[in-house]
């Protein structure tokens, strides 16, 4: 079995605070949010009037002349693509070919592409019968066939952003796309580091897109109570491991990194930015509905990844934590985080970006990882913005509210998704 | 990479075994069920019965009667039964048979009383990797709450939020995340090990078997639930396939309709089902003295990188699905020559079947003529995520068993497929190496798995 080693090349991100590397990485230091009320739909009446929203998205703008074939894609497909193309030129990838494609790949987490809401209601509602009280499925079909078109129930496939993105850069390699919900970008770039390793493939576009701020997406997590709910005063309501915290804020876009083999991107004198060194997935095969009490399945991940790096717990200079801003997880994490790093817990800095940008679902992994990447950089971490009282069950260094200069070697990211599928990967400066 | 607990050492290039299949599909539950129904040429395909489907073009699909959850889970668990899709009840219940078909011990099987004692595998090390597709929303659930926040057949924004979306469960969303295949799996079974949910449509279940084989091959399980399940049997699937002009409309002879390489196919049928299977690291299995069907031995993954609109075509010449061949066979150390049988994945549609032929053709070369190639689509149709793990399950009974089955609507077979497809039978074929292959019909997905007959 190869052992060769992973390194990050390239990173772009489409996000609720800008869509360029370096602009909102200044934006998040600087503690700003994202989080607005609701434009993408009318939600003046839903419990969760207010999102993270991707603002003055263009597509056309990031692909230019490579525009035409996607141009009806998704809207979390088109974040993907938009992502992947400032990956590609930040990692230099864009001359001439310099990998044999069949060794270029895709592993997204990538999202369900929205539903085509206006015409799907349509139907459904003409379809209801309501004295048999039951779905007329002749009637509903004559709408439906009128009404929906095979492009836009094709791109729901939460497929469709991975194969965008091989069709546009040309990878024929390994084409994955995995959706374990909250966990999904970093569980994709840890088995897409792991195809590296292997030698399946030299080259992965890697990260993860999605976008679940439509009128079904609010639907469904304001029915599991999972949102805030502080219309009044929305851009502080992401508020991960404050006592005050009350659910968290939906948001949107994408994370995608260039992965590549350490020989391949020194041969072609590629700016390495870090290493991928751990990779830990674990299931709580406890509840769907909750996570264990014990915060088993996080702790395992955690010890996996650190394993996984041959890496001591001291080692770890920074935590990008899951923390979303829901009384569950961030009492469940933080006592993870106790369980695998005992004293050392108090001590590392750990901070929740989803204060700012709110919660990527599927894509969030990608984002967070690109702070570690820009942490390690830069010396610097992110805070946790919104963070003014101390919870007795998150008593750990959540770098409350100000961004703070730190030798920052190594980082470790965590992602739980709903559900129980539990991922985390560690990062090292090379 | 290790993962889990971490205690054990990376145990690098470990040789992985299949212990168990499980297959759920329109001609059979269960191992000998479904094998038995293969050879005997059954169809599952009819007349759709769960809903009118008289004015959908096509009106035939693959539907299994009678799946109950109670009896495939705990009874403390059987509430959960609510919150469950169709497609995670079609995985729960895969689930059922392959535990119990590999003879592992699991919660569930101990709950129920199957099994006594302990489970016979470290739960830590145990993983689940399941493919799922996008899980349609229950329609007529939906379409009660919209139309409650409608008025004159309008749909009220402002209703819908105030009193619409009250009249859906508060669960109501986990019931259709792709996830919760394999997060029901793993909490019913108590597997804590490496967990993954691949969706790329009908390549999910080859990608879940293959990145299982990796986990296991490089020592962060030791024992894997993986393969896939999806229905496509519901209206807004039947609705979208077709909007897609994937589907036959041999409606007045649904037995006959679903005909890969044959000359006159004209697309393929809906279904419902999926398959899970048990890999293992071959030295677990011998301690524990389980029957081993095959040896796995090798994966591939490619992508066509050639259509990105959607419905997108694939590939004229099947450039991803041979480059995913060719890496499995690289993958497995074996030359073209060695290839005994080829599991194809073609479903009936005219573009699909030819693309895929020409990458069969383009990796055997010369011999392409010679080499047999079964499929198993005619009574079972495509239901999405889980149709790479029945035909799986179909190329590892044909290994064990040295039987192919036939496919029995192929002929009269399409000259510009060119390929010794197996129509008539069963045939008795001792397969040393097989390749089986899967393809997105949309996407642009890829993946082979290479399967050995076992030897120590």
């Amino acid at each position: 079995m190869m052992n060769r080693r992973v390194v990050i090349t390239g990173m772009g991100w489409v996000t609720p605070l800008g869509h360029d590397l370096e602009g909102v990485w200044k934006r998040l230091l600087a503690g700003e949010s994202g989080i607005a009320p609701t434009t993408i739909f009318d939600a003046r009446t839903f419990p969760t009037q207010f999102a993270a929203e991707v603002k003055g998205f263009d597509l056309q703008r990031f692909l230019g002349p490579h525009y035409e074939p996607h141009k009806l894609c998704s809207r979390n497909a088109g974040f993907a693509l938009a992502a992947a193309e400032m990956a590609w030129r930040d990692a230099g990838l864009n001359g001439a070919p310099t990998h044999n494609p069949e060794m270029v790949g895709v592993y997204l987490g990538g999202g369900e592409g929205p539903i085509d809401f206006d015409n799907f209601v349509a139907a459904a509602i003409a379809g209801w019968d309501p004295e048999k009280h039951e779905l007329d499925s002749v009637r509903w079909a004559q709408v439906a066939a009128e009404r929906l078109t095979a492009v836009k129930e094709f791109e729901q496939d939460p497929n469709c952003a991975a194969g965008h993105i091989a069709c546009r850069f040309n990878a024929q390699g390994p084409n994955v796309n995995t959706l374990t919900a909250c966990a999904a970008s970093t569980q994709a770039l840890g088995e897409a580091a792991s195809l590296i390793r292997r030698g399946d493939a030299d080259v992965m576009i890697s990260g993860g897109a999605h976008s679940m701020i439509h009128p079904l997406g609010v639907t469904g997590f304001n029915r599991l109570t999972a949102l805030s709910t502080r219309n009044d005063t929305c851009a502080t309501a992401s508020r991960p491991f404050d006592r005050t915290r009350d659910g968290f804020v939906l948001g949107e876009g994408a994370g995608i990194l260039i992965l590549e083999e350490l020989e391949s991107a020194k041969r072609r004198g590629a700016r390495i930015l870090a290493e991928i060194i751990g990779y830990g997935s674990t299931a709580d095969a406890f509840r769907v509905t909750d996570m264990h009490e014990d915060g088993r399945g996080g702790a395992a991940a955690m010890r996996g990844a650190l394993a996984d790096a041959r890496v001591q717990p001291q080692e770890i200079d920074y935590i990008s934590a899951h923390g979303t801003g829901t009384e569950e997880n961030d009492k469940i994490e933080t006592l993870a985080i106790k369980t695998v790093f005992g004293d050392y817990a108090r001590k590392v800095p750990i901070s929740s970006v989803k204060s700012m940008f709110g919660h990527l679902i599927a894509g969030a992994g990608a984002v967070e990882l690109i702070t570690c990447v820009l942490a390690i950089r830069d010396g610097i971490v992110p805070p946790t913005t919104n963070y003014n009282e101390p919870d007795p069950n998150c008593d750990l260094d959540y770098v409350p509210n100000k961004s703070r200069k730190a030798a920052v070697r190594t980082c470790l990211s965590n992602s739980f998704g709903f559900g129980g599928q539990n991922d985390t990967l560690i990062v090292r400066a090379l | 990479m290790n993962t889990a607990t971490g205690a054990t050492p990376v145990l690098p290039g470990r040789r992985v075994v299949i212990t168990g299949v499980g297959p759920v599909t329109p001609i059979g539950i269960g191992a000998s069920a479904f094998w038995s129904a293969l050879l005997e040429k059954r169809s599952g395909i009819r007349r759709v019965r769960a809903f009118d489907p008289s004015q959908f073009q096509s009106q035939i699909g693959g539907e299994i009667d009678g799946l109950s959850v109670g009896d495939y889970v705990p009874k403390s668990y059987r509430k959960a039964a609510k919150i469950m899709a169709h497609d995670i009840v079609l995985a729960v219940a895969a689930a059922h048979q392959v535990i119990t078909d590999a003879k592992l011990q699991t919660k569930c099987l101990i709950d129920r009383g199957e099994a006594q004692g302990a489970p016979n595998l470290d739960v830590t090390r145990f993983g689940a990797n399941i493919g799922a597709g996008l899980i349609c929303a229950d329609l007529p659930e939906l379409a009660e709450g919209l139309h409650s926040a409608s008025t004159d057949g309008r749909f009220s924004f402002a209703r819908w939020g105030t009193e619409g979306m009250n009249n859906l469960t508060p669960l109501w969303l986990l019931k259709f995340l792709p996830n919760m295949l394999a997060c029901h799996v793993t909490i019913v079974h108590d597997a804590e090990g490496p967990s993954n949910t691949i969706t790329c449509g009908e390549a999910s279940s080859h990608l879940a078997i293959g990145e299982a084989f990796r986990t296991i091959t490089r020592g962060a399980a030791d024992v894997c639930i993986c393969g896939g399940a999806e229905s496509k049997a519901n209206p807004m699937a039947l609705l979208r396939q077709g909007l897609g002009r994937r589907l036959s409309r041999r409606n007045d002879a649904p037995e006959q309709a679903c005909r890969p390489f044959a000359a006159d196919r004209d697309g393929t049928v809906v279904s419902e089902g999926g398959g899970l299977v048990i890999l293992e690291a071959l030295e677990h299995a011998q301690k524990r003295g389980a029957r081993i069907y095959a040896e796995l031995v090798g994966f591939g993954a490619g992508h066509d990188a050639y259509a990105p609109a959607q419905p997108s075509a694939p590939h004229p010449e099947g450039r991803g699905c041979a480059v995913a061949m060719r890496k499995a066979l690289k993958d497995a150390g074996i030359a073209p020559p060695q290839v005994d049988l080829v599991a194809s994945f073609a479903c009936g549609l005219v573009e699909h079947d030819r693309s895929e032929a020409a990458a069969i053709r383009g990796v055997l070369g010369d011999r392409a003529a010679a080499v047999p190639v079964m499929n198993v689509k005619a009574g079972i149709g495509n239901n999405g995520a889980g149709s790479g793990a029945i035909d799986f399950i179909a190329a590892v009974l044909a290994v064990h068993y040295g039987t192919v089955p036939p496919a029995f609507n192929s002929t009269p077979m399409d000259p510009a497929c060119g390929l010794k497809v197996i129509a008539d039978g069963p045939v008795d074929i001792r397969v040393g190496y097989a390749v089986s292959t899967a393809y997105a019909l949309g996407g642009g997905q890829n993946a082979a798995l290479v399967l050995k007959r076992f030897k120590e």
